[in-house]
């Protein structure tokens, strides 16, 4: 139990539907930016997507090809580790099981890997059955470099530095192997509404 | 907490005295400060930690926002002999210790000084064996945080800080006018080189207009370290 902060009365907004953001959590309207490093810029005509690692036989997208995979439009909260959420994003973006679905794989986890050298490490069970997607458009719009453009997972049922800006590819790991903030102190599932902000939690 | 320093008009700092803290901290960590109040609502923040390790106290450095809902409790209503109630320290990339190495060259927009200049400290407290440039950007002067320990620093040995000031500035200011820009940048990072290491902390505008330009002067990538706050000017 925490020890009351004398004086402090908060800034109740009671507009926000509880059952929505989860502990620890305030709501944001705009749309901030954390990155570790600064932004890449990939030309598209560089860029591609691979899935690699413990697979029967690696694949990869141009982005024009990459643009013909069936998409799917998503509507979804966000929650940042750093305390805020975002409620009614707008996606749109290719499921991660139509990519996994092209290859065979025994693989339990993976490592998203980025431009610039980000990665983040899931279970394949935490990105499949349409609870994550490769986005490219946010709000209709070209998703913004700043915001992961080209693309970048959503995985929006995790704290967001899972949904890796700028990706590049997934490779297939048969052990959980920690990614970048995983490694510097951040819990290595980080559910929101468990609140597993950093190790220990 | 035991002392609060008045550093501008908008910002305190908020000097505290840890009881128990086994580990210590790094230069560029963060503590996420807790507030309950008595229904037991909370709220929570992040505010990076403004003293180095070497320190007595632990010093959170605070911008009031004016439509804040901790910052405003912290600057206006926090007293000495208040108790808080921190978790930390977090991050363990945005960090300076002098095992890294440099040169040191720091960019700062606004109350993203306050890291950096946990990192001056340090650097202050330990060897020197690097040298560093501190660049910091603000609005006016009256809005400069830690203004004459910034200054101190001029007359040390291997340490060059310089000012920008975009909205106003004296007649005889001496530092850059206006906004910052890639000439200044080159001046202040010099070089690239493979042992720079480089950390760059303000407004996310602030911070991808400055690790663009230090990657278009050919620096390194992986040595730029960035950390941002607020949203995206678009």
């Amino acid at each position: 139990m925490s020890p009351v902060s004398r004086g402090f009365l908060g800034r109740r907004r009671p507009a926000v539907d509880p059952s929505r953001l989860p502990p620890g959590q305030y709501v944001e309207t705009g749309f901030p930016v954390l990155s570790a490093g600064p932004t890449p810029h990939t030309p598209l005509d560089e860029w591609s997507f691979l899935i690699s690692g413990e697979v029967d036989e690696p694949v990869s997208w141009p982005w024009k090809d990459f643009l013909e995979l069936p998409t799917e439009d998503i509507t979804t909260d966000i929650h940042c580790v750093t305390k805020w959420s975002k409620f009614d994003t707008h996606w749109k973006g290719v499921r991660v099981d139509t990519l996994l679905g092209k290859v065979h794989t025994e693989a339990a986890y993976l490592t998203a890997w980025s431009d610039g050298g980000y990665t983040t490490n899931l279970a394949v069970e935490d990105v499949n059955d349409g609870k994550a997607w490769v986005a490219y458009l946010y709000d209709g719009e070209p998703l913004h470099p700043e915001h992961g453009g080209p693309a970048r997972l959503l995985v929006p049922h995790l704290y967001f530095w899972k949904s890796a800006k700028w990706v590049r590819g997934l490779t297939l790991t048969v052990d959980d192997e920690p990614g970048f903030w995983e490694n510097y102190g951040y819990h290595n599932h980080g559910d929101p509404w468990l609140e597993q902000r950093y190790q220990g939690d | 907490m035991v002392e609060i320093v008045e550093e501008t008009a908008r910002t305190k700092s908020l000097l505290l005295k840890m009881p128990d803290w086994p580990s210590g901290y790094r230069s560029g960590q963060h503590v996420d400060v807790r507030l309950t109040a008595e229904d037991g609502y909370v709220a929570e923040r992040s505010y990076s930690i403004g003293s180095a390790p070497e320190d007595e106290h632990l010093v959170l450095t605070v911008e009031r926002l004016d439509d804040g809902e901790v910052s405003p409790y912290l600057v206006d209503v926090l007293q000495p002999g208040d108790e808080l109630e921190l978790r930390g320290p977090i991050g363990g990339y945005f960090v300076w210790e002098e095992a890294l190495g440099g040169p040191l060259v720091l960019i700062a927009g606004g109350s993203g000084v306050v890291p950096l200049r946990s990192m001056l400290r340090h650097w202050t407290a330990t060897s020197r064996a690097v040298p560093v440039r501190l660049l910091y950007s603000s609005r006016r002067l009256s809005e400069v945080i830690y203004r004459d320990e910034l200054l101190g620093y001029s007359k040390l040995d291997h340490v060059e800080v310089r000012f920008a000031l975009t909205r106003e500035w004296p007649d005889d200011f001496q530092g850059h006018r206006g906004r910052i820009d890639e000439a200044l940048l080159d001046e202040v990072a010099g070089p690239p080189s493979g042992e720079a290491r480089v950390y760059v902390c303000g407004p996310n505008g602030f911070v991808e207009a400055a690790a663009s330009w230090l990657v278009h002067l050919g620096h390194d990538p992986s040595r730029i370290r960035t950390e941002r706050f607020g949203p995206t000017g678009t």
